[in-house]
């Protein structure tokens, strides 16, 4: 594989209801990674993002999101309607293929203006699940109470609080090979980068291990060396134990965890993996992307620094 | 690049307006396990699956790789959702072909798809807030503007219409069968968007479109002779702004170019043998066959006129019968793709075009601002 390094990062933080549009929104975030890299607009040679629809509540929301880009003369660029972290992830794979040096990836997300309660009820099964209105917060009181019975996390963190539904965007820059050094101080490599799904019938799951995300951190091979800190994408405390299990962190690893803004937050962890790095002198971090009901899809990407 | 991608397994569904045989995975299968019969492999020999889609908003199901995961065998392995709007089959497939390109994954299936009789598709396109126009009102007055341009007949539009549904006869998958078509019958179809008449408008179809890609050791293993690609391109630009033009976009224009220099192409219309491209209105025929440098400005019409579009000509276009046979959106542009890979296979049945070796594939989607396209050959690159 060809060395990548994340060289920038900004992200607007969880705000709590923005009254700009997402493009507005996105727009100083995404000026304001790429100035930081240092790197000239015109060099970037893929740019991919991540959003959902539905969260803005209307059809082609991330089309507006180009504004936020500059996409004038024409830029190769993809979308996937899925968390900036699978964004990075199709970014990373873009940049294995040696002609293209530079690569953007962003996200953004505005879960204020809707009911995220309804919402999310959406991505069950159309037809047997989604009927039932089991939205996320009760899903995960049913994988809180089977980590409870499993003795895994205390009685008292059974009781799962409705997740925040903030507002945001983030973006990232990422380079390629030696100028990567030349462009940032101390970049941050991707040593590892992998995601696994897994069932989405919870009957089928074991919902005390959360297997795709410890496959998912097998392959990326997160146990190949020591770990300083790990940024989570975790909503409940229950979450961060059995995420923490299957990723293999012991109780020496340092980890930040939040799942919100929606569709950004996983992106956010890998910058803010980045910047543990870049800023903090840290050699070994990690950063993690979860999607769906009880962390049903997960991502983790290794990053390391110079020796 | 680390590595060469063939594609050696297809599979499509049968497209109707409505598919209540099956659930949305149910249609995913069907393509999906014809794409893996074809390469003689099962769902558990892929490493990797991608799906593309149009807006969640069409089905009402939010981003459906979750619930999907299941019925793709994709539990245990990675899966991604791409969504580029109408260029969406197009641009999911070269997500999956750079999954194998980089030699990241080395076995993927790659599905797109669209079930448009569980909802509908124009109040999806309005965001439920208005009636809306439609793809067929915002699309025509760029073809009104083209017209003017081009000085072209009336009729070259009805041609393109009455070619794509006689095309359509001969594949067994297409969702419009019209033995009937005639150019009279297109003229005095009614008239949906000015100058848009009803028989040159694409339907709304339930279908879907599965593709196994593989790497060379892949390739050279493939029960069936695969099809190789030789280059993929996708550009992306802003949908409206001062001195854009939405006719003839730089962004069709740069995609092109992109694809053909990787592909070692020079003249398109000597060096491709046969084209899938995205006409959802027969008017884009001609407007695509200029923009993809088939011919010069104003003069795409010319090449209808004379038959070279018709599969007997010597730039068949749209075998198949194109989108305007079968339209389920978020596939259509991966069955472009798909039905290019099939010319070179030689595996195009009756629509078959005897000694294609090179072929294009060509989606677009948004305000005509999003592009991808692939070039495929029975050879190796």
């Amino acid at each position: 594989m060809r060395d990548v390094a994340i060289v920038s990062f900004a992200t607007s933080g969880a705000l709590p209801a923005v009254e700009d549009t997402e493009t507005q929104m996105l727009f100083p975030v995404i000026s304001e990674a790429i100035e930081r890299s240092g790197i000239p607009r015109a060099d970037i040679g893929f740019t991919c993002s991540g959003s959902a629809d539905y969260l803005a509540g209307t059809p082609f929301a991330f089309v507006g999101n180009l504004e936020a880009v500059g996409a004038w003369p024409p830029i190769s660029e993809s979308h996937v309607d899925m968390d900036g972290a699978w964004a990075l992830y199709e970014a990373w794979v873009r940049l294995q293929h040696g002609d293209v040096d530079v690569a953007l990836a962003f996200s953004s997300g505005i879960s204020s203006r809707s009911d995220l309660r309804e919402v999310l009820c959406l991505q069950n099964d159309p037809y047997y699940l989604m009927p039932l209105w089991a939205d996320h917060g009760s899903l995960a009181g049913l994988q809180a109470r089977a980590a409870a019975d499993a003795g895994l996390i205390p009685e008292a963190d059974t009781t799962v609080a409705t997740p925040p539904s903030s507002d945001g965007a983030a973006a990232v820059i990422m380079v390629a090979g030696d100028r990567a050094r030349e462009v940032c101080e101390r970049p941050a490599w991707i040593r590892g980068i992998e995601h696994r799904s897994d069932p989405h019938y919870l009957g089928v799951r074991d919902l005390t291990d959360v297997a795709s995300a410890r496959l998912a951190a097998e392959a990326a091979g997160v146990g190949d060396a020591p770990v300083e800190v790990a940024e989570l994408s975790a909503a409940h405390p229950h979450e961060e134990v059995l995420l923490r299990r299957a990723l293999g962190l012991g109780d020496e690893v340092e980890v930040h965890t939040g799942a919100d803004p929606l569709m950004v937050s996983g992106l956010v962890h890998i910058g803010e993996a980045f910047r543990q790095i870049n800023e903090h002198g840290r050699q070994r971090t990690v950063g993690h992307a979860s999607s769906g009901a009880c962390l049903q899809q997960n991502l983790v990407c290794v990053l390391e620094g110079d020796a | 690049m680390a590595e060469r991608c063939a594609v050696v397994g297809i599979g499509q569904t049968h497209h109707k307006k409505v598919r209540d045989d099956v659930s949305l995975a149910g249609l995913l299968r069907e393509a999906g396990q014809r794409a893996l019969d074809d390469a003689e492999l099962t769902w558990r020999d892929i490493d990797a699956v991608v799906i593309g889609t149009a807006p969640d908003s069409f089905e009402g199901v939010m981003m459906p790789e979750l619930y999907l995961a299941d019925a793709l065998g994709a539990a245990g392995k990675p899966i991604m959702r791409v969504h580029t709007a109408g260029s969406v089959g197009g641009s999911t497939a070269i997500v999956a072909t750079h999954l194998v390109q980089s030699g990241v994954r080395r076995r993927v299936l790659t599905i797109a798809f669209e079930k448009q009789s569980e909802g509908d598709t124009t109040w999806g396109l309005s965001g439920g807030r208005s009636g809306g126009v439609g793809a067929g009102g915002y699309f025509a007055p760029h073809i009104r503007a083209y017209i003017d341009r081009s000085h072209a007949p009336e009729h070259a539009g009805w041609m393109v219409a009455v070619k794509d549904r006689l095309n359509a006869l001969k594949n067994p998958y297409a969702h419009l069968q019209v033995p009937d078509i005639t150019l009279e019958k297109v003229r005095d179809s009614p008239m949906v968007w000015e100058p848009v008449r009803r028989l040159e408008s694409c339907p709304a179809s339930d279908g879907a479109c599965a593709l196994v890609l593989t790497d060379e050791a892949g390739g050279d293993a493939a029960p069936r002779p695969p099809a190789w690609v030789h280059g993929t391109a996708i550009r992306s630009e802003l949908g409206q702004f001062p001195g854009r033009d939405p006719v003839n976009p730089q962004g069709g224009r740069d995609c092109a170019a992109d694809v053909y220099a990787q592909a070692g192409i020079t003249d398109p219309r000597r060096d491709i043998d046969v084209v899938e491209m995205y006409v959802p209105f027969s008017w884009y025929e001609p407007m695509w066959l200029e923009n993809l440098g088939f011919a010069a400005e104003g003069d795409g019409w010319r090449l209808t006129e004379d038959g070279v579009t018709e599969m007997t000509g010597d730039l068949p276009v749209n075998c198949s019968g194109g989108v305007l046979s079968s339209n389920p959106i978020g596939a259509s542009g991966m069955l472009r793709f798909a039905e290019a890979a099939m010319q070179v296979r030689g595996q195009a049945g009756e629509h078959q075009i005897d000694g294609a070796t090179t072929a294009l594939g060509h989606a677009y989607g948004g305000a005509a601002q999003f592009f991808a396209m692939w070039i495929v050959r029975s050879t190796k690159p």
